[in-house]
């Protein structure tokens, strides 16, 4: 945006500012199991983005009134910590935290079987304790984990990623500072199973051919993402199985 | 709760009528039903637009303000889009602040026209650092009969492309309205298109009914030379990669269609203003 920044975001053999390539992800590390109050949890560090899960549920329906007589309600509280990011934010929640979870909770509920639990809530919690972009995409990714640590059915889990316009081109796995001075946003969210599109969202400006290379790109991102998740769910309950616990 | 039991029933005979290509309302599934675009309607706002897509109605407004510019561009004017649900569009509305429903609405209409570059807000700085126009741009849901993205969007481009702007003269550090008016520094006319899918079919401008049924909802913004600047699913359902790539195809064709008629649509009317 300023044209004060002469700093450049990918250098001319197309290396990205930390060190990556234009179609690679950042080190990504999901975790299942991290908190005791809840049914289930998970915590991810995505480059430096940071978050923590919590799944409440299949519960009571509060207030009941709002239960639905044919499956579970899915809600989804998608909030940043006021210490998050560069400036203080404040803790109620901005309306851009309303429409995100909004759109996390319609990404996420595709994949789960609602209808065997009719009457109930299934609330997931989500806490952006440091936020370096793509921050949804973390978001819905470690949710899936913390719906499978919650033993809650699911038809598939849904990996998620982003992939932005950079100096004109196009780049996987947006961080912030490609978020802030690139052309444009487009977070995905697939369960490759079912090759569902349970989330997608663009802002900025691509040409169509651009869209369409961004489709293809999206859907490489999600099927590595989509490993890291099922390697973090062998890990996990392998060492549930060897500490002796019941998986 | 029987409720459910009806739209069920009425998402068969959608899905089946799908299959011969006709709707409900005896639409083909690539048809909008139709539009009007009434600009000028209130006057004391800079700009109106009331714009109804079949029974579908929204009314927007602009508002100048002088105000406080961002930080991170101390040299450009904002815009602020805002959505209001009146109670009486839709029995399922209730009195009160807006719901997620409400800020997803008013945050994919900003995003449409935020991306497209619609308004030059270089142009809207009165004292660089200090002071800008803050352009308040509120659509006001007034009947619901489906597609209230659509309608927002073409209501809030109408009211912004039928405006007209306070000129200021600076004098010092003082701000003087001479109380004339000048044109808005628009750029762009961005169309936003709304399918839904259901069953495997895509729907443009779903109505009501075919909102009630939908798996899920698709939207996407284009420019005038043909680029993409905003993308929304919405909805608790899927929609497969394929099925994106035929919704972009279509509201590609569609949004050239409703930008040619809102062109002409605003010709007419905005010769109108200028004379009284």
């Amino acid at each position: 945006m300023s044209e004060s920044k002469i700093e450049r975001l990918i250098s001319e053999d197309g290396i990205r500012c930390d060190g990556r390539k234009l179609d690679e992800i950042r080190p990504i590390k999901f975790q299942l199991g991290v908190l005791k109050n809840t049914d289930g949890s998970a915590y991810v560090e995505w480059g430096r983005t940071k978050i923590l899960v919590g799944v409440m549920g299949p519960r009571e329906s509060h207030p009941k009134h709002l239960a639905l007589s044919d499956k579970a309600r899915v809600e989804a509280y998608y909030r940043m910590a006021s210490f998050s990011v560069e400036e203080w934010k404040s803790p109620a929640p901005s309306r851009r935290e309303v429409e995100l979870s909004k759109v996390i909770r319609e990404a996420l509920e595709p994949a789960i079987f609602v209808e065997f639990f009719p009457r109930t809530s299934i609330d997931i919690f989500i806490e952006v304790l440091q936020a370096d972009g793509s921050t949804r995409c973390a978001s819905i990714s470690a949710a899936s984990l913390a719906l499978v640590d919650a033993g809650i059915p699911m038809r598939d889990l849904v990996a998620s990623i982003a992939v932005g316009k950079v100096e004109g081109k196009l780049v996987l796995d947006v961080q912030d500072k490609e978020d802030k001075a690139g052309e444009s946003d487009m977070p995905m969210a697939y369960m490759p199973s079912k090759n569902a599109v349970t989330l997608l969202q663009m802002d900025g400006q691509i040409t169509h051919e651009e869209f369409l290379q961004s489709i293809e790109l999206l859907k490489k991102g999600c099927m590595e993402v989509y490993k890291k998740q099922k390697e973090a769910i062998e890990n996990h309950f392998k060492s549930a199985v060897s500490n002796g616990e019941e998986a | 709760m029987s409720q459910r039991i009806v739209p069920t029933v009425k998402r068969k005979q959608i899905i089946e009528l799908s299959e011969s290509g006709r709707r409900m309302d005896g639409r083909t599934l690539t048809d909008y039903r139709d539009i009007t675009i009434q600009t000028g309607l209130v006057e004391k706002a800079e700009g109106s637009a009331l714009v109804s897509i079949g029974g579908t109605k929204v009314v927007a407004g602009i508002k100048f303000e002088v105000g406080d510019p961002f930080p991170d561009i101390p040299n450009e004017g904002v815009m602020q889009v805002g959505a209001e649900f009146v109670p009486f569009a839709s029995p399922e509305f209730e009195p009160g602040k807006p719901d997620e429903v409400a800020v997803e609405l008013a945050r994919v209409v900003d995003r449409g026209l935020r991306e497209s570059k619609v308004l030059d807000t270089s142009k809207l700085c009165l004292i660089p650092g200090k002071k800008v126009w803050i352009v308040h741009v509120d659509v006001y849901i007034l009947d619901h009969c489906g597609n209230l993205i659509d309608t927002a969007a073409l209501a809030a481009l109408s009211a912004m492309l039928s405006a007209s702007m306070p000129e200021a003269c600076i004098e010092g550090d003082a701000i003087r309205l001479t109380g004339k008016r000048m044109p808005m520094p628009i750029t762009d006319i961005p169309i936003n298109v709304t399918l839904a899918k259901i069953g495997n079919k895509l729907f443009v401008d779903p109505s009501f009914e075919e909102e009630e049924v939908l798996d899920c909802r698709f939207s996407v913004a284009f420019k005038e030379n043909g680029m993409l600047c905003a993308i929304q699913k919405g909805e608790s359902g899927y929609i497969t990669p394929e099925e994106v790539l035929r919704a972009v195809e279509i509201a590609k064709d569609k949004s050239q269609e409703i930008r040619k008629k809102v062109v002409e649509s605003l010709k007419l009317k905005s010769d109108k203003v200028g004379e009284s």
